[in-house]
């Protein structure tokens, strides 16, 4: 039995006869990949490198009182030792609040507070040993509760920090780093109609992104001038080159980010981490260039993570079963710093609610500060916490009014014609999150929660099956003028060469974008060569590759890159077969006249300009460009938070099969059934690939992983030991990708992003199976076997 | 405070000043002979002594398979072993699984099913798949999971793996009947 179905198409498909589109070529890089020559940064070494270390606070919260460095800075082969006190900066992406080592007390237990950089790792560490650090702890703020109280303050100086004016809303003289509101309709009026109100509150940990490459960068910084060179394990060069300049006053000219193979990101890479670090201890070590490359603790317990959530919700609703208001309100343990934690706040205010239609919505996202480890960017951004809380609040609403939780979602869902939160209407053309239900429901043979009759009857047998459904949509949370560009060149054999600013960390942008520009220049993908190892120098410039947003934004760039050297190519052309440009076409690798087809230049002789049989030339070597701007999106109210926030929804749904061992708490999944509203597959096995890899990742949030602390804050599991993943022996027996493709009208080629979404809504589902099976709720994450034996103990009590 | 915790996982090469010991073994079919730090581990040997870079380093303390080769046959750990300890040993690594620029039938199914997508716990898996393969050629999906459950992968959830393995296994079968 084959574990992963091909990955079909339901729905309104096309048969577009596309010759790359749809198909399922390798992966451009999977040669590298495989004999072990892709070079990541972790296997680089320059002349003269050096090897950096961090010393890391064991407090939680804590003054540092005094710091010495003499004994490390006089041991040999130690070239710099740096604390907070030579480095005077602020750093973040929207809230301006992180010393690149702790400046006067530590926020969280793993925060650095001095790095040494030596000849080799093994001096560093010696070095490290030799730094004295007297603390005075402080009272720690380790749960949303004692954060919302503000008797203790993370940031004492919230009130005089920089931030994003109008987008973010840091509240004085507390740890609310922002609180963005989306307000709709009128709750008052709305919960008086209602004939049913449920409520509850959710919870789910911080989670660990875990790539198998740890973040890790090398820097050259010249000592002479401000010029500073960078390779990284980074999703974001053109951010990191541009947070750099922002917080060293330096040009963007100045510095080149170079990102290699990159082993894995899920968001924790995005933005900038430890380049800043890197930039001040080559500068000090007269520019002799610095490896910093983080072990797995510092993995887990120095470097961001997913942000904690506890979610309430008050859901009013019509004995029919129709939604009439909704009071949310969310509260992100986002740690120490803000980083992108206030921005998934901001997410989740346009689309923490979920792709359901609500007239009467008051939603309160409030992203905190507390003294963990800092939240950031994690694959979803948000939506896996969000739906957490609104698909298992769905179900529970179903509960109530003793309804089919299928009918009660198909009664609410967002369709054509419907209004968004935030105002934003859906169309025709807007993906249908109804189709993908309805999918996901037939694979799994969805006939309705058992009856408890059934289940008692499955109980003595030791192991119950359930069965479970959830919905999900996400749009890229990003900037409403975010942009991308692509170059092409052609050389003389006809060989096309592709620069992107992306980065493509395994996702298969490259590949996608190599089958775009080989659809439209009709040729063969094998001519396509995607330039790898991106350079802000050479590479033309994309925001970063974050949010499911680049085969939308990355795929429209290149297909009107590809366009314009097909123009460049036609231009020549007609003078050549002297005739107009309107009538040539292209095809088989040449630009044709479309009446007489032998009229025709083969690309390879348009490449470089083309040459007469007596040697004049005309034209030049063929360079496309192309760009793409998100259209049409605006900044949301600040207020209200009405506006346009998205690019493009992608709808999915689960259905998920499950047993429970009634002994032990195990949950073995039988099968889960993914269905999105992708509007065009582009490459089939990457977008299966994107599909199954987010739903084991999406299982190991569901089942397995979080932060544990100790009531002092310390992080109690930094390691995989202790924070497990999932392993090949956590699978599900099967998983089933579906894909819906109702084509987005601006998409390329009618396409929408996946990259995202197959981890979101799995919690969700699972805990929904387990109801089924149990007749128990669970309200947090993880759904450990601890969590289901001693729920079901609660329920016979 | 944290400080013990720098020492454990130094992830790149270090010398500890003691005398350095002379190791002889065969990597990927060539005697190699060297003197090296009696410390070094033998991921560290491959990777900075041998230059052999595939071989990855994602957490140093055996828990997540990244820096899996073939030792003597087995499956192991490589940033577990020292280095001295391979004396006389036969190591094979993911630089050793092609031959004379042909992919071996296993590098071609992970290309094929499509078994990699950052690529980094790719050459690990690759040597788990491997040592499976060589032992057990017929294996049943149970045994694959069991032979990989060493092996982290965040980015692909592993059924593409597994699927590979399985393709090779029936290729290789074939070919051998050949
Ligand atoms: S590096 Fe050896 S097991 Fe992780
Ligand atoms: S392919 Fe990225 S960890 Fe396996």
């Amino acid at each position: 039995m084959t574990l992963v179905m091909e990955g079909r198409s339901e729905g309104a498909m096309r048969e577009a006869g596309y010759r790359y589109v749809g198909h399922s070529p390798d992966r451009q890089e999977a040669l590298e990949k495989v004999t072990g020559r892709a070079r990541y940064v972790h296997d680089m070494e320059l002349p003269g490198m050096l090897y950096a270390k961090m010393l890391h606070s064991p407090y939680a919260h804590a003054e540092i009182l005094s710091l010495d460095v003499s004994e490390a800075k006089a041991l040999p082969g130690v070239k710099a030792v740096l604390t907070g006190r030579e480095l005077p900066y602020l750093l973040g992406l929207y809230m301006v609040d992180k010393p690149i080592l702790a400046q006067h007390k530590v926020r969280y237990q793993g925060e650095p507070v001095a790095a040494v950089a030596a000849v080799d790792t093994r001096t560093a560490a010696k070095a490290l040993s030799l730094i004295k650090v007297e603390y005075q702890p402080l009272p720690a703020v380790l749960s949303v509760e004692e954060a919302l109280t503000g008797g203790v303050l993370v940031h004492e100086d919230i009130n005089t920090l920089d931030y994003v004016k109008g987008v973010f809303f840091p509240q004085p003289n507390s740890n609310i780093a922002s609180w963005h509101k989306t307000i709709k309709g009128d709750i008052q009026k709305g919960f008086a109609q209602a004939e049913l109100t449920i409520e509850n509150e959710w919870r789910l940990p911080q989670v660990a992104h875990v790539p198998l490459e740890t973040h890790v960068v090398i820097v050259q910084a010249d000592p002479y001038s401000p010029k500073v060179k960078i390779w990284s394990s980074s999703q974001s060069p053109f951010a990191v080159r541009n947070l750099l300049a922002k917080a060293f006053g330096i040009s963007r000219g100045d510095i080149t980010v170079v990102v290699p193979y990159i082993g894995g990101g899920f968001g924790g890479k995005a933005g900038i981490h430890l380049e800043p670090l890197g930039v001040v201890l080559s500068r000090v070590c007269q520019g002799r260039p610095v490896k910093i490359q983080a072990t797995r603790e510092e993995e887990f317990n120095q470097l961001p993570t997913r942000e904690g959530l506890r979610g309430r919700v008050k859901t009013g609703v019509t004995k029919d079963g129709k939604i009439v208001a909704e009071e949310i309100y969310f509260d992100w343990d986002g740690g120490a710093y803000a980083d992108y934690s206030v921005n998934v706040g901001r997410a989740a205010g346009y689309a923490g609610a979920g792709p359901y239609e609500i007239p009467n919505i008051e939603l309160h996202s409030r992203t905190l500060y507390t003294n963990k480890v800092f939240g950031t960017a994690y694959r979803g951004f948000g939506h896996l916490e969000t739906h957490w809380v609104i698909e298992r609040q769905m179900d529970l609403a179903a509960q109530a009014l003793e309804m089919d939780p299928y009918e009660f979602r198909m009664k609410n869902l967002l369709r054509e014609g419907a209004t968004t939160i935030t105002g934003e209407k859906i169309t025709a053309h807007s993906g249908c999150v109804d189709q993908c239900l309805e999918a996901v429901a037939k694979e799994i043979a969805w006939t309705g929660y058992q009856s408890a009759a059934e289940r008692e009857k499955a109980f003595k047998t030791g192991k119950v099956r359930g069965k479970g459904l959830a919905v999900l949509h996400k749009a890229p949370a990003m900037p409403p003028n975010t942009s991308t560009s692509a170059i092409m060149q052609m050389d003389e054999d006809g060989t096309v060469r592709l620069l992107l600013g992306a980065i493509d960390m395994g996702q298969g942008a490259y590949t996608t974008m190599a089958q775009i520009a080989a659809e439209v220049l009709d040729m063969p993908l094998e001519k396509v060569k995607v330039i790898w190892e991106n350079d802000t120098d050479k590479n033309p410039y994309d925001w970063q590759t974050v949010a499911s947003k680049y085969t939308f934004m990355g795929g429209n760039a290149v297909i009107r890159c590809a366009q314009d050297l097909l123009r460049q190519m036609k231009e020549v052309a007609a003078c050549v077969l002297r005739c107009p440009v309107d009538e040539l076409t292209h095809g088989n690798e040449r630009i044709r006249h479309i009446q007489h087809q032998d009229k025709a230049i083969a690309f390879k002789d348009l490449a470089l300009g083309y040459a007469y049989q007596n040697g004049t030339g005309i034209g030049g070597p063929l360079i496309g460009r192309g760009v793409y701007m998100a259209e049409g999106l605006t900044n949301l109210d600040p207020a209200t938070g009405q506006g346009l926030p998205a690019l493009d929804w992608t709808y999915g749904a689960h259905g998920a099969e499950i047993e429970i061992d009634v002994e032990t708490g195990e949950i073995h999944v039988l099968k889960i059934a993914s269905a999105f509203d992708v509007g065009q597959v582009i490459n089939r096995k990457l977008a299966v690939g994107q599909v199954v890899g987010g739903v084991i990742q999406g299982l190991g949030s569901a089942l397995i992983e979080g932060y544990k602390y100790s009531p002092e804050g310390r992080l109690l599991n930094p390691s995989f030991t202790d924070n497990k993943i999932p392993t090949a022996k956590d699978i599900p027996d099967r998983v089933v990708p579906i894909f819906i493709e109702n084509p987005q009208r601006d998409g390329p080629f009618g396409a929408r992003g996946v990259g995202e979404h197959p981890m979101i809504s799995v919690p969700s589902v699972l805990a929904n199976a387990v109801y089924d099976a149990l007749g128990v709720n669970f309200y947090e994450l993880p759904l450990s076997p601890e969590r289901i034996v001693s729920g079901l103990a609660r329920q016979k009590e | 405070m944290c400080a013990e915790h720098e020492h454990k996982a130094a992830q790149t090469y270090q010398d500890s000043g003691l005398p350095r010991v002379l190791l002889n073994c065969t990597v990927n079919g060539e005697n190699v002979s060297q003197w090296i730090d009696p410390t070094m581990s033998l991921l560290h040997f491959l990777r900075h002594e041998l230059n052999l870079l595939g071989t990855k380093e994602g957490c140093g303390e055996g828990e997540c398979g990244a820096c899996t080769i073939i030792f003597n046959g087995r499956a192991v750990n490589s940033c577990l072993v020292l280095a001295q300890e391979a004396e006389g040993s036969r190591i094979l690594t993911v630089e050793g699984l092609g031959q004379e620029g042909q992919l071996s039938i296993l590098q071609q199914e992970f290309i094929k099913e499509d078994a990699l997508q950052c690529g980094f716990c790719t050459p690990g898996m690759l040597m788990s798949a491997r040592a499976l393969l060589d032992r057990n050629p017929e294996p049943e999906e149970e045994e694959i999971k069991e032979a990989i459950a060493g092996n982290l992968c965040r980015c692909t959830g592993y059924y593409p793996i597994i699927e590979a393995i399985k393709k090779a296994s029936e290729r290789e079968k074939e070919a051998s009947q050949r």
